[in-house]
């Protein structure tokens, strides 16, 4: 199995968020979460990632053969895993190529791979920023700094694009995007998409899966999955809203 | 007892100790521990300085005598005993260097190979004897002999002293008056070596001046004096210590170094400043007290200070401008860097004099682990400095929570026309900023390194290119072991 949570309870000061949360997922798959507020999608994506907030109380997380729970962040990432981030986190003073630099050595580093050539990088960095429709006056900012929301949402997929995770998290990418980016955005993942890769997209509404089908759609309710099924579930979302689920 | 029978007691005893010493003091190249008036004519003749250099040193040593350490910065440390030190040690004896690198403390190497400095000059840096085919050593003719061209003098301050006197006579202790505070007076006593510039009239001198383009200074001692000198309409950039840390087991150090702006002339001075800050435990490391003051003495001139602190275990240091030629510009850009033990109080001092005359000051102090970093400024702008500005900013950021920031701004116009802008910010490192950082991949200790350099990165950038990414890693080395 690519990925399996098995009977994931977490807490966060006390409080719990996941109950007793379980989900498979198999190599180039794409499953989707839907469920309202406060229902605990958040809360997955960054257990996942390793968050250090939150507290484990059962349960547990395989990826790719490893007890991902016993691993910290950046040894996940390197793993392969990648959260787009609902609010990007700005860091003034540091530019995005030798962020984004380190962060693909240290992956190619554990793959005993050598470092990635200087040069090469910035072109393909410059390629896949225009593919994305992001301004090359953007890769001389620092990371986050000054961006509007979208513009932070594109950057996330840029990101993504260089270090060719083999799991997205996609944590509400919709969220404060018009149509007219969030159509960008996801002809970026739909171009990242082939049978290594896999996704877990959270996301409040269907409108997102406009752009991208998923195999499986989970319906997530008080921190755990109460309905799985096909596209079509988004669409009863959409016009029932979550009560009757 | 009274202060003058301690006094003399101490006198005594130096004296009884001089005498006794005498004899094995040619042969080590030191002078005997202790000051007194003999320790700073062993100086002067070991120089073989003229009587009015003599005449200058005692009259500051007079001076300093009757002076108190000064007590205002937020620092601790035990009261120094000046007569249990060694005001003069000629360049390491040859019989402690050592001979090889496998004789160098492998830490020291360890430090040296992180900073990717070259293999020869690791050598100079560990004090190994190196042959006389060193590439720096042809460098420093090739530019010594363009620089004379041009009619740049760059010496020792030892040989400005022999071969240049009318200068030194009117420029030393112009700034830094030796009777300015106890450090200065001990300086202007006791000064061993140092760096000498002088740049003729509308010269703009075409390289970084550096001390490592003058090997023989490297050894330069604990009681460094440095004057520069910039004739109307000349320019020039210097850059001060070396990133690597010395060696040197010597617990104060007190330096003075006076810049000299004629009209139109520019100083750019740049520091990055690593000396042995001391174990984790807080036990050993330099103490840092350094005199650094600038004068825009013509119309339009301006000075620059850039200094980088990562090192000592106590750093006291305020570079300063008086902007006393009208339209004079003045800047101080800082990072201090203090770990462990460490503290720092560390600043700067506007004086604006002239009509129109502009300070900026930007500065960032990060403190990790139990270390306590103080910012103290002062802007001071006098009756006559009409329509004069300063802007200020300060940034301090907290690496855990055992650490201190201060930030201690003095502001005092007399002058209405004055206008002055103040932002201060104190942070802690931010945890999302983290959080995003090792999502991508980068480690916990790099992450953090790469938010500090970014914080930082609005001082990095006014160094000169090549020290900017020494400085850095500097940055970055001086943060490790941070991240439990």
């Amino acid at each position: 199995m690519f990925l399996s949570i098995k009977n994931l309870t977490v807490s966060i000061e006390n409080k719990r968020i996941l109950n007793n949360f379980s989900l498979n997922m198999n190599e180039g798959e794409i499953h989707s979460i839907m469920g309202p507020n406060g229902s605990g999608k958040s809360t997955l994506a960054h257990v996942l990632a390793g968050k250090e907030d939150y507290e484990i109380l059962e349960g547990e997380i395989i990826f790719k053969d490893k007890n991902l729970l016993d691993l910290n962040i950046e040894e996940r990432s390197q793993l392969g895993l990648f959260l787009a981030f609902q609010y990007p986190v700005e860091i003034p003073g540091v530019n995005i190529t030798p962020f984004l630099k380190s962060s693909l050595n240290a992956k190619l580093k554990l793959e005993g791979k050598p470092e990635i050539d200087a040069l090469k990088f910035a072109k393909e960095l410059k390629t896949l920023a225009s593919e994305l429709g992001i301004p090359l006056e953007m890769l001389s900012r620092s990371v986050n700094e000054g961006f509007s929301g979208g513009e932070k949402k594109r950057y996330e997929i840029l990101q993504m694009s260089i270090l060719k995770p083999s799991l997205s998290i996609l944590d509400e990418t919709d969220s404060g995007l018009d149509v007219d980016a969030l159509k960008t955005v996801m002809e970026g993942v739909n171009k990242i998409k082939n049978d290594n890769s896999s996704f877990l997209i959270i996301t409040h509404y269907k409108k997102l899966l406009d752009y991208i089908t998923p195999d499986f759609v989970h319906v997530i309710k008080d921190g755990t999955i109460v309905k799985t099924g096909d596209k079509s579930i988004a669409q009863q979302i959409e016009t029932e809203g979550y009560k009757n689920l | 007892m009274n202060l003058q029978q301690t006094q003399k007691q101490i006198d005594d005893y130096a004296d009884q100790n001089y005498k006794y010493g005498f004899e094995t003091l040619i042969e080590s190249e030191r002078s005997e521990k202790g000051l007194n008036e003999d320790t700073i004519k062993f100086i002067s003749a070991k120089k073989k300085e003229p009587q009015w250099m003599l005449d200058w040193r005692l009259k500051s040593f007079a001076k300093w005598k009757t002076m108190q350490d000064p007590t205002w910065a937020n620092i601790n440390f035990p009261k120094i005993d000046y007569q249990n030190i060694y005001y003069f040690s000629a360049p390491k004896g040859f019989e402690n260097k050592p001979k090889s690198l496998d004789e160098v403390d492998p830490k020291l190497l360890e430090t040296y190979k992180k900073l990717g400095i070259p293999l020869q000059e690791q050598k100079v840096l560990a004090g190994v004897a190196v042959d006389a085919v060193f590439d720096s050593v042809s460098v420093a003719t090739t530019y010594k002999g363009e620089l004379e061209k041009l009619g740049i003098i760059f010496c020792s301050i030892s040989e400005a002293i022999q071969d240049h006197p009318e200068l030194i006579k009117k420029y030393l202790g112009s700034v830094i008056p030796p009777g300015d505070h106890k450090f200065s007076a001990l300086n202007s006593a006791v000064f061993t070596d140092g760096s000498f510039v002088y740049v003729p009239e509308n010269v703009h001198c075409p390289i970084e001046l550096s001390t490592y383009f003058r090997i023989n200074a490297e050894e330069t001692g604990q009681f460094e004096r440095t004057l520069i000198i910039a004739e109307k309409g000349s320019y020039v950039s210097y850059l001060e210590g070396c990133t690597a840390p010395k060696r040197d087991t010597n617990q104060l150090h007190a330096a003075n170094v006076e810049l000299i702006a004629l009209d139109n002339a520019e100083i750019k001075y740049s520091t990055v400043q690593n000396w042995y800050p001391g174990d984790e435990d807080g036990k050993g490391g330099i103490y840092n007290f350094v005199t650094k003051r600038g004068i825009c003495k013509g119309v339009n001139s301006k000075i620059s200070w850039t200094q980088v602190e990562t090192g000592s275990a106590i750093t006291w240091k305020y570079p300063s401008c008086i902007l006393k030629g009208d339209n004079s510009i003045g800047e101080f850009y800082s990072v201090a860097v203090t770990n462990n033990f460490q503290q720092a109080d560390t600043g700067t001092k506007m004086t604006h004099i002239g009509k129109n005359t502009k300070s900026k000051i930007i500065s960032k102090g990060i403190s990790l682990g139990k270390s306590q970093n103080t910012y103290r400024g002062m802007v001071k702008f006098l009756k006559n400095s009409d329509k004069s500005r300063n802007y200020t900013q300060c940034d301090s950021l907290l690496v855990g929570n055992e650490c201190g920031a201060h930030t201690i701004p003095y502001i005092d116009s007399k002058n209405n026309s004055a206008v002055v802008e103040h932002e201060a910010s104190t942070s802690k490192i931010n945890e999302d900023q983290l959080y995003y950082c090792r999502q991508r991949g980068i480690s916990h200790e790099d992450a953090v390194s790469l938010i500090v350099n970014g914080f930082c990165k609005q001082v990095l950038q006014e160094l000169p290119m090549e020290f900017a990414v020494e400085a850095q890693k500097l940055v970055s080395i001086s943060l490790e072991g941070s991240v439990g």
